[in-house]
C-alpha cells in the first residue's frame, strides 16, 4: 500500500467530496430526484472507497460492525417511529401533515425524516455486506 | 385510539419490534420481546375479527392518502381470519421456540433469528392487512426473504442447499406476481383491490389481462406449493429448525392460498375465473397434488420430509376446494386453511419434539421412542387422526364440506380421490406410528426422556384445538360462510 501514492491522496480528495454529494442527494430528496436508499448507497461508497485503499481493518476501526448494526435498526426505528408519532399526533399511519401547524412544513419535515431513516439503514446494511464479503478473506 | 388503527398496529408492532430485537444481547430476551410481540399481535387480531364478524369492512387509509391512490387496509372478514390464523399459530409457536432455538441455533446469532422471525411475522400479516396488490407483494418479499434466512439457519448444512433452492423459486413465484400486478397496472392504471374489481371487467377482453391472470396464478402457485410447483417445499420444511418448520407449515403456504383466493375472486373477479379454464385446473392439480404427494409421502424416510408431502397434499385439498367453483367448495377450502394449518403445526412440533430429545428425525432413528415419549407420541397421533379426517377431529370437518361438495357437483371421481387421499394419509401416518411405537428402539438400554413442558404444551394446545375445532364447528364454519360471500359478492 505505501507506493500507492497518488491512490491515497486522490482518495482523500475525493471522500469528503462523496460524503457530500451523498448529503445532498439525500436533503434534497424532497424537491429533486434521491432521497434515503440513493444517498445511502452513495455514503457508503465512500467508505468502501477508503477501505479498498487503506484496507479493511482501518475501514473497520473508523466503522466496528457493532455500530453498523446499531445503525442499521435505527433507520428502520426512525422511519416506523415517524409513522407511530404521526399517529400519536392524531393522524393516520405516516400521514406527515400532523408533523406541523402547517401541512406543507408537516410534508418537508415527514418526508426528510423518514428518508435519514432509510439513508442510514441502506447505507449501514451496504457497509456490512461489504465488510462481511471481505473480511472471508481473512478467515 | 387502537381501535381505529388495529388493523396498522398488527403490521408496525413486529417491524418495530424487529429492530429492536436485533440489536438486543443474545440470551432470552429477544425471545422474551418476540413473544409479547406475538401475544399482543394474537389479541389484537382476536379483537379485528371480532369487530368485522358480521360482515363489516375497516377501511384504512396509510399517510392520509385517500384511496384508491393511497394504500389502503381494507379489512374484511377473509383478511381478519388469515390475520387470526397467522398471529395465533406464532403465539402458539413462540413458547415452543425458546428451547427448541436455544438447542438449534448457535447462541451468536440468537437475537438476529427472533428479529428475522418478527419480520416474517411481519410480512404474513401484512399480506393479509393490505388491499393494494403492489403492497401485497412487497410484504410477500418481506416474509419470503426472511423465510429463507430462516430456514438457512437450520443445523445441518443442507438447510443452505433447501434455502437457496426456495430463494430461486420463491423469487420467480414474486417475480411473476410483479409481472402480473404490473400488466393489470398498464392496462387500468390502479392497485388498489376494489377499485382494480371494478375497473378490470372493462379489459377482460384484452389479452394482456389474460397474460397477467396467467403469471398471477402461477406466481401464487408457486408461494403455496401447488403441485407441481412445490419441489422446494420438502427440502425447506425438512432443513429448517424446527420451530420455524412449525411457524412456516402453518402460515405461509396458507398466506399464500388466501392471495389467490383473494387475487382470483376480488381482483379479478369471481366470473373471470370461470370463464377461463382456471377452474378445471385447480380441480386437475389438485387431484394430481393429492395422489402424488400423498405417496410420494408414503415412501419418505424422514418423518419431518413425511410431513412436508403431506403439506403439499393437503394444499391439493385446498386447491380442489377452490376449483368446485361453489360457495361449499370455497367454504371447505377456506375451513382446510384454518384446520390445516392446527394439525400440521401440531404433528411438526410433535416430530420437532423428538427432534429436541434425539437430534433426528429419521424414522430409523425414532423408532421405539414412542414409548418412552408418550405425550409426544400421544400428541401425534391424534393430530395423525386429524389429518386424516376420523370424525370429532377438525380435519374431519373439512373433508366432510369437500365431499359435499363433490357430491353437489356429482364429481364422483374427486369424492373418490378425496377419500383415497384419506387412505394414503392413513399409510403414512400409520408408518410413523409403527416406526414410533412397535418397533423397537435402537438402543435399548439409553433411555430418552419426555419432551421438556415448554414443548409440550404449546403441541397439546394444538391437538386440543383440533379436538375443540372437530366438535365445535361454529367458528371456523360460521366464519368461512361468511368469508366466502365476500369472496363470492362483489365489495361494495
Amino acid at each position: 500500500m505505501k507506493h500507492n501514492l497518488i491512490l491515497r491522496v486522490i482518495a482523500k480528495l475525493l471522500i469528503p467530496i462523496i460524503v457530500l454529494y451523498a448529503l445532498y442527494v439525500q436533503f434534497h430528496g424532497d424537491f429533486g430526484p434521491g432521497g434515503g436508499f440513493q444517498a445511502g448507497v452513495i455514503f457508503s461508497v465512500a467508505f468502501i472507497f477508503y477501505a479498498l485503499v487503506y484496507g479493511i481493518e482501518t475501514a473497520e476501526r473508523v466503522m466496528p460492525e457493532s455500530v453498523l448494526r446499531i445503525l442499521a435498526s435505527l433507520g428502520v426505528l426512525i422511519y416506523a417511529g415517524t409513522g407511530v408519532a404521526t399517529m400519536l399526533l392524531g393522524g393516520n399511519f405516516l400521514d406527515y401533515n400532523v408533523l406541523a401547524s402547517n401541512p406543507i412544513a408537516g410534508q418537508h419535515i415527514g418526508i426528510l425524516v423518514i428518508e435519514l431513516g432509510v439513508g442510514i439503514t441502506v447505507s449501514s446494511v451496504m457497509l456490512l455486506i461489504f465488510f462481511i464479503f471481505a473480511g472471508r478473506a481473512r478467515q | 385510539m387502537i381501535e381505529t388503527h388495529t388493523s396498522l398496529l398488527l403490521v408496525v408492532i413486529p417491524l418495530l419490534a424487529a429492530p429492536v430485537t436485533a440489536i438486543l444481547p443474545n440470551g432470552r430476551l429477544p425471545w422474551l420481546l418476540t413473544l409479547a410481540v406475538s401475544w399482543l399481535c394474537f389479541v389484537l387480531a382476536i379483537w379485528q375479527f371480532m369487530q368485522v364478524m358480521d360482515g363489516s369492512v375497516i377501511s384504512y387509509e396509510l399517510g392520509g392518502w385517500e384511496p384508491p391512490w393511497g394504500i389502503e387496509y381494507r379489512i374484511d372478514i377473509v383478511n381478519a381470519f388469515v390475520a387470526l390464523i397467522v398471529a395465533g399459530m406464532a403465539a402458539v409457536t413462540l413458547p415452543y421456540a425458546l428451547l427448541s432455538v436455544e438447542q438449534e441455533i448457535p447462541k451468536d446469532r440468537i437475537s438476529l433469528f427472533y428479529a428475522t422471525l418478527l419480520l416474517c411475522l411481519d410480512g404474513l400479516l401484512g399480506i393479509a392487512m393490505t388491499g393494494d396488490v403492489f403492497n401485497l407483494f412487497v410484504f410477500l418479499e418481506i416474509s419470503s426473504l426472511s423465510s429463507y434466512t430462516l430456514i438457512s439457519m437450520g443445523r445441518q448444512r443442507k438447510a443452505l442447499t433447501a434455502s437457496y433452492q426456495y430463494l430461486i423459486m420463491g423469487t420467480i413465484g414474486a417475480t411473476f406476481l410483479l409481472i402480473g400486478i404490473g400488466l393489470i397496472y398498464s392496462e387500468t392504471g390502479s392497485l388498489n383491490m376494489v377499485d382494480l374489481n371494478n375497473r378490470l371487467p372493462a379489459v377482460f377482453e384484452h389479452r394482456t389481462v389474460h397474460t397477467a391472470f396467467a403469471f398471477i396464478v402461477v406466481g401464487v402457485g408457486l408461494k403455496l406449493a401447488m403441485f407441481p410447483l412445490h419441489l422446494w417445499l420438502p427440502n425447506a420444511y425438512t432443513y429448517a429448525p424446527s420451530a420455524v418448520t412449525v411457524f412456516l407449515a402453518a402460515t405461509a403456504t396458507k398466506v399464500a392460498v388466501y392471495v389467490m383466493l383473494r387475487m382470483v375472486f376480488n381482483v379479478f373477479s369471481t366470473g373471470f375465473a370461470y370463464v377461463t379454464p382456471t377452474d378445471d385446473m385447480f380441480l386437475l392439480l389438485g387431484v394430481f397434488g393429492v395422489v402424488f404427494a400423498s405417496i410420494s409421502a408414503i415412501g419418505q424416510k424422514d418423518a419431518k420430509r413425511l410431513l412436508a408431502y403431506s403439506s403439499v397434499a393437503q394444499i391439493g385439498y385446498i386447491l380442489l376446494g377452490i376449483g368446485f367453483a361453489s360457495a361449499l367448495g370455497l367454504t371447505a377450502a377456506v375451513v382446510h386453511i384454518f384446520n390445516h394449518a392446527l394439525m400440521k403445526a401440531a404433528l411438526f412440533m410433535a416430530v420437532g419434539a423428538l427432534v429436541y430429545r434425539i437430534g433426528s428425525s429419521h424414522i430409523t432413528q425414532i423408532r421405539g421412542l414412542g414409548r418412552q415419549m408418550p405425550w409426544t407420541f400421544g400428541a401425534l397421533v391424534i393430530a395423525g387422526l386429524s389429518l386424516i379426517g376420523v370424525p370429532g377431529t377438525a380435519g374431519f370437518i373439512s373433508k366432510w364440506y369437500l365431499v359435499l361438495a363433490a357430491i353437489e357437483q356429482q364429481a364422483w371421481v374427486i369424492a373418490i380421490v378425496i377419500l383415497a387421499g384419506s387412505l394414503l394419509a392413513v399409510i403414512y401416518i400409520w408408518k410413523l406410528v409403527e416406526a414410533l411405537f412397535f418397533q423397537p428402539a435402537i438402543d435399548d438400554t439409553k433411555s430418552v426422556r419426555e419432551a421438556p413442558l415448554s414443548l409440550l404444551v404449546p403441541t397439546w394446545i394444538l391437538v386440543l384445538a383440533n379436538i375443540y375445532f372437530g366438535l365445535n364447528t361454529e367458528l371456523t364454519v360460521n366464519a368461512a360462510t361468511i368469508a366466502v360471500q365476500v369472496l363470492e359478492n362483489i365489495p361494495q
